[in-house]
């Protein structure tokens, strides 16, 4: 008899498959506006295989179509994939993996995988979890990546078919969940004016760059504000 | 070559950060600083990025048919609506306002 805290395998793999699929399919997103960016078929496919972290693949994409240079563009799809580093820290100790296998296991450090793994009560629970989540995500973000580029292609202007808007709807969508308090708001609000107000003074892919100082403009701000008031309730208190 | 060389640095760069996660010893990415700064630069990054895509024509801002997209895409998150039918609903209102001239 398993206990209440006890999820049996096949629950954890329901779980797993269903945000697998659900994101997986969004390959097709990626597809379309990697074509609508201007890259082959290949390389948008390349993408998909060997990066395998949405917001990093769709970032470079965009610089890249906004005419920036190879690495300028990678430098932002770079520290997009920053967070996966931190995911790696937290499932390193649930999985308690083999040294050996932590190459293998560390292109499948994701948002999802990690969401999934960790809201595994038992470590059988995490690894099922894991890999369902990331096999299935694998495959199928591959699959309709392609599905998507060859699909672009096929329609040629794609412009004329609104799928240039697909890539700034992505963006926001993989923004919205993130932006909760003051702090965050206020993030993206100086990265917005930062990144459209220097676009016309500085080469391209560059302002993106520069809008990321952002961050850590608004974190000392905040900072600086919270030690004033005397009080602990600033933005360490946040902290989970 | 130019996108060859973009995509091998990011697919090198984004496996690497993966890798350290998972081998770097916990205290190294542990501080509160580090950690609030790793959530917070995502958020300037795709800020910045949503708008630069919407309103940008090369080096000159516009405003066109992917605002209204975007509008839609908006309306659809305060909706609730999955990620494909948000995307699906900034091409949509994007290609018919073309469609009608704007």
């Amino acid at each position: 008899m398993a206990e209440r805290t006890d999820k049996a395998d096949s629950v954890v793999v329901r779980d797993a498959l269903g945000v697998g699929v659900a994101v997986g399919l969004s390959g097709v997103a990626f597809g379309v506006t990697s074509v609508g960016s201007g890259l082959s078929v290949v390389q948008s496919c390349v993408l998909s295989l060997l990066v395998f972290t949405g917001a990093s693949q769709f970032a470079l994409v965009g610089a890249l179509a906004a005419g920036g240079g190879a690495l300028t563009a990678a430098a932002g799809a770079f520290f997009l994939g920053v967070r996966n580093a931190f995911y790696g820290l937290r499932l390193s100790q649930l999985l308690a993996l083999p040294r050996a296998l932590r190459p293998f296991a560390a292109h499948w450090v994701i948002d999802e995988t990690t969401a999934v793994a960790l809201a595994q009560p038992t470590r059988r629970g995490v690894r099922i979890g894991f890999v369902v989540t990331g096999a299935s995500l694998f495959v199928l973000w591959n699959l309709t990546t392609l599905l998507g580029a060859l699909g672009a292609e096929a329609m040629g202007d794609t412009e004329a078919w609104g799928l240039d808007a697909a890539g700034p709807a992505v963006f926001l969508a993989l923004l919205a969940p993130m932006v909760k308090s003051a702090v965050e708001r206020a993030v993206a609000g100086g990265a917005v004016l930062l990144g459209l107000g220097l676009l016309p003074v500085l080469p391209a892919g560059v302002p993106v760059l520069v809008a990321a100082l952002a961050a850590p403009v608004v974190l000392w701000v905040a900072g600086r504000r919270s030690r004033r008031r005397g009080g602990r309730d600033g933005v360490e208190e946040r902290e989970r | 070559m130019n996108v060859w060389i973009a995509i091998g640095v990011t697919a090198l760069g984004c496996y690497l950060v993966k890798l350290a996660g998972l081998l770097v010893p916990a205290g190294v990415l542990e501080r509160p600083l580090v950690k609030r700064l790793a959530a917070l630069l995502p958020v300037a990054l795709l800020a910045a990025l949503t708008a630069q895509q919407t309103f940008a024509d090369g080096r000159v801002l516009v405003l066109d048919a992917r605002a209204a997209g975007l509008v839609a895409a908006v309306v659809a998150l305060l909706l609730r609506a999955p990620f494909l039918v948000v995307v699906a609903a900034a091409v949509l209102v994007t290609a018919g306002v073309r469609a009608v001239g704007g």
